[in-house]
């Protein structure tokens, strides 16, 4: 049985209809296309699906698309479009990553970098045990941690640069 | 160390900022119109025959398209080795572990797929279980496939040199055992294919796989299909360590399934059944004695491995000559003797994963380095660098070094780490290990006899001239390849980096035989080579010809053709070309040098597209005896280790509280990347060493076949990396490249027991170091003894129910 669902999904509000028992994740990359989530495993434990749900990171294929109702979801393809607002091409995050060759097969990239950019929001300058913490739901078999862990706290200096010459309160500077 | 302009830079990856936003696409991310869903019906049990199946429920549920048994399939039988083809594509009359592949169905989706493969009725007979290597070989165990008589899927016996002769002027010798579980890929995505079938018959497979070639060949050998109507494509793959090199039965189903319905069709794996496929790391029982004379030379090692394989052969008939030939070196050895033994069992089939075979038995070798070293009353360190071999010399089997960073790496993990201030000086429950290891850059033989290139490759200049396109069906699986393949390309021509395009991982783009056996830096990056080079040839010839100089006069440097010293070049005329043709454009050169650019497209209206092809193709390597192609290699990477860890007394959990790493990859192609490969590389050397195992019950079935009961690593669990990268100029390799993918796991697991014995003063026989088995050593002050590589009598299981 399918049942209409309202929600943001990264800034725009839309309806679809979906199974009751569809998972978050399964209508983000189906019915939605957005395939920059990623399910690793459909079962909570690799952090590859994560979303944001109201801002906090979320595994997509443990929530039931309709547990998103009136809700915002932010994925991948939205925090792209965030640094698009900002006349970037990549979101500071994404741009940290790449620049410091965090990303090797790049499957857990997606929901590693939002676990990340979530924690700067509610962290602005973390220290790198906090950054382990904070990612410690996302795994990688690729890269050790170690470029990760350096291009998140890269990230939090260059949103904390950008903030001191920027008194507007960005979204993406609020605590 | 050499005066490149883009190799040994710090490159961003090309790939880096589509996996960013998540717009790569893999597999899973791929819908076609009409494309169907498919699914695979598992055995439940390990080890049964099949008495019946019907079908008839299932293909009458709405929405099914096709059904498939056995007797819908080719019966033609397939492997890795053509010596062992030994799986089928679905399951006949016998089942041999749970997960062994009964039935496919397709259908309008997945839902739809699966309920189907629950309608579908097995009778399974059940037949006595064996799970354990030793049973199987042991006298009456029953026969677990028609192949493999006594269970025995292959057996290694080598010796170079005299060992008993050695073993007699022995005056150290140190014998020693190290039992391993066997270990799962966990690479983040999970395995997924979809097939189409074209009008004309053309067959489009798009996998998650580290070799189209070999998946081509296997596809087309199976299908009866000649291998130019099967096309082989690999979008973004998320990550393979070995488990994907092979051609899977899924990757076939996905085939067959498309070929019954005339519709594309997709399988994407479960998690679980990425770990019932498996084709990860064996199971692992060695037995070494090593000898060395009273001033520390060493002088022979004895060896033998017993390998639990699983139900089928997969890469293992290499995995098991891999475990001794790896041993060779880097250690001046003169005699050797391994027999190895790789049985099947009723469990997953393992094959290659990072280290192909070697890791577990360097494991074992470097503890008794270490053991040996404390007879002698030597510095591990100084016992490694005095029987440490140099560049151009030849392991006992045959190995030729032809280029060897060893030492330099040993002496910067030493100098690195407080090596000399911190060993045997750290409290009880403190510990500080050193290993070494090296690992072949490119096997020298491919994995079906024959005189193939192992890779070639194609260099086209785009008509606009500013654009190289670079095309390989080489795999990126993560490791960076197309960026590397990329800057080998722009520094042969001359290029800046952002000038070149990488098209890859393609049949019909080339010959390349994939991502296993740490061969494309070295093998792709010649082919490259060789073709960024004639087209830039062919781009100076033109030139010369026009201006009226020789191509000696003329080289390319960061996009702009010079003159040599003392040669004045007058391009006014070619410019004027240029610009004429290019009328209303707003970026046309005005002054300054001539550009590439500008030079390939006068080539290119002078004589049509600039391509050029290279290829490569290794010497004849290695010698004579049966098995000497497994460890052949045009050059070898090499790597050292120093962990120091800290053991809580009270409930034995170890925390690795640093890893300094030195790692000799030749010429570093792109730096960003090589620490990548040893970060990750210690990463699941750490890993299979502190945790990791994949566990069965007694009728087989997998207890952890999830990412939360199996243990990789999270952020939590990793310390930080030291990486020192150390350049050689390896005479076989590009631009004097080599591996580093492998190579850097070697030293880890060794590097952890050596510090745990520095530690706690116990040389460990078992892996994982689970903090039971260290409590429990630190309660009855010995550790848990690991079996002999030696069949044992004990009786198999029975089902019992």
């Amino acid at each position: 049985m399918k049942k209409m669902l309202s929600m943001t999904v990264n800034g725009a509000p839309l309806e679809v209809a979906v199974h009751t028992h569809a998972t978050l994740a399964e209508v983000l990359r189906g019915e939605l296309g957005l395939t920059g989530t990623k399910v690793g495993c459909g079962e909570g434990d690799c952090g590859a699906c994560t979303v944001l749900l109201d801002g906090e990171p979320v595994n997509s294929c443990l929530v039931l698309a309709l547990q998103a109702a009136g809700r915002t979801v932010t994925t991948i393809e939205g925090l792209s479009a965030e640094g698009a607002a900002a006349g970037e091409s990549l979101h500071p995050v994404q741009a940290a990553f790449v620049e410091a060759g965090a990303i090797q097969c790049g499957f857990c990239s997606p929901g590693m970098i939002l676990s990340a950019a979530a924690l700067l929001r509610r962290c602005p300058d973390p220290t790198e045990a906090d950054v382990r913490v904070a990612l410690s739901g996302n795994l990688c078999r690729c890269t050790g941690y170690q470029k990760i862990i350096e291009a998140t706290l890269a990230a939090a200096e260059s949103l904390a640069t950008s903030h001191a010459g920027d008194n507007s309160d960005r979204e993406g500077g609020r605590p | 160390m050499s005066n490149h302009r883009i190799l040994g830079t710090r490159a961003v990856r090309l790939d880096a900022a589509a996996k960013a936003t998540g717009r790569a696409l893999y597999t899973d991310d791929i819908t076609l119109p009409g494309m169907l869903h498919g699914a695979i019906l598992h055995s439940p049990v390990a080890h049964a025959t099949i008495k019946s199946i019907d079908t008839s429920k299932a293909v009458a549920l709405p929405g099914v398209k096709a059904v498939l048994t056995a007797a819908d399939v080719p019966e033609i039988p397939f492997g890795v080795s053509p010596a062992r083809y030994d799986e089928r594509v679905l399951a006949r009359d016998k089942v041999l572990y749970v997960g062994d592949e009964v039935a496919a169905v397709a259908a309008v989706d997945l839902e739809t797929a699966r309920e189907a493969l629950e309608l579908i009725e097995v009778e399974y007979e059940p037949l006595d279980i064996i799970l354990d290597a030793r049973q199987a070989l042991a006298e009456g165990a029953p026969q677990i496939h028609p192949m493999y008589e006594g269970n025995l899927s292959a057996r290694v016996e080598q010796e170079f040199g005299d060992v008993d002769s050695a073993r007699a002027k022995a005056t150290v010798i140190c014998s020693g055992r190290l039992e391993s579980e066997m270990q799962d890929g966990a690479f983040l995505e999970p395995q997924a294919a979809i097939a189409e079938l074209d009008d004309q018959g053309n067959l489009t497979l798009t996998t998650s796989t580290q070799s189209v070639h070999y998946i081509q060949r296997t596809v087309a050998m199976v299908l009866s299909m000649p291998v130019g109507k099967v096309r082989v494509v690999k979008p973004a793959v998320g990550g393979g360590f070995g488990p994907k090199a092979a051609c899977s039965t899924m990757e076939l189903l996905t085939c067959l399934l498309a070929r019954a319905t005339h519709r594309p069709v997709k399988i994407a794996f479960t998690r679980e059944e990425v770990f019932l496929h498996s084709r990860a790391r064996h199971k692992f029982i060695h037995h070494m004695t090593l000898g060395a004379s009273a001033d520390g030379k060493l002088l022979f090692l004895d060896h033998e491995a017993l390998l639990d394989g699983g139900a089928y052969a997969s890469f293992g008939i290499a995995t098991v000559y891999y475990a001794g030939s790896l041993l060779g070196g880097p250690y001046k050895l003169p005699s050797m003797r391994y027999k190895g033994t790789r049985s099947v069992t009723n469990k997953p089939t393992c094959g290659a994963q990072r280290g192909h075979g070697g890791v577990i038995a360097r494991a074992l070798f470097e503890r008794l380095l270490d053991e040996v070293a404390e007879k002698l009353g030597a510095d591990p360190v100084d016992l490694r660098l005095q029987n440490m071999m140099e560049a151009g010399d030849v392991t006992c089997n045959d190995l030729n070094m032809s280029s060897l960073g060893m030492r330099e790496c040993i002496e910067a993990v030493r100098d690195g780490s407080g090596w000399q201030e911190k060993r045997g000086r750290l409290p009880r429950g403190r510990g500080i290990g050193v290993a070494c290891g090296f690992f072949v850059s490119g096997a020298g033989y491919p994995i079906y006899r024959s005189d193939t290139f192992h890779s070639t490759a194609e260099v086209k200049l785009q008509e606009d001239g500013g654009t190289v396109l670079v095309r390989s069906a080489a795999a990126d699986i993560g490791q960076g390849t197309d960026t590397a393949l990329a800057m080998i390309a722009a520094e042969t021509i001359g290029v800046d980096l952002d000038q070149v395009r990488v098209i890859s991982g393609d049949t019909d783009l080339s010959v390349d035989l994939g991502a296993y056996s740490s061969r494309q830096t070295l093998m792709t990056g010649h082919a490259v080579r060789e073709a960024a080079q004639k087209v830039r040839d062919q781009v100076l010839e033109v030139l010369a010809e026009r201006l009226g100089v020789s191509m000696s006069d003329l080289r390319v440097e960061a996009g702009l053709v010079l003159p040599a010293e003392g040669v004045d070049l007058d391009f006014a005329t070619l410019r004027t070309q240029y610009t004429k043709e290019h009328r209303g454009w707003t970026d046309n050169p005005t002054d300054g040098p001539l550009t590439f650019r500008e030079a390939s497209r006068l080539a290119f209206l002078e004589r049509g597209t600039m391509v050029a092809t290279g290829g490569y193709k290794p010497p004849i390597l290695g010698g004579k005896f049966k098995g000497a192609a497994v460890g052949t290699s045009p050059a070898y990477g090499c790597s050292a280790q120093v962990v120091e860890l800290s053991v809580d007394l009270e409930t034995g959990q170890i925390s690795v509280d640093s890893v300094t790493d030195a790692h000799d990859c030749g010429q570093a192609i792109n730096l960003t990347s090589v620490e990548g490969q040893m970060q990750g590389s210690v990463s699941m050397g750490l890993c299979e060493a502190l945790f990791e195992q994949v566990r069965f019950d007694a009728k087989g079935r997998c207890l952890n076949a999830n990412l939360a009961d199996y243990k990789i690593p999270t952020a939590m669990d990793m310390p930080k990396v030291d990486c020192i990268v150390v350049e050689t100029d390896e005479p076989n390799g590009p631009y004097g490249a080599k591996e580093v993918g492998e190579g850097a796991i070697m030293p880890t697991i060794p590097a952890v027991l050596n510090a745990l014995h520095d530690a706690l003063g116990a040389r460990f026989e078992r892996l994982p170091l689970t903090a039971q088995q260290v409590a429990t050593a630190l309660r009855t002050g010995r550790p848990v003894a690991a079996e002999s590589p030696q069949p044992d009598t004990k009786g198999y299981c029975k089902i019992d129910d």
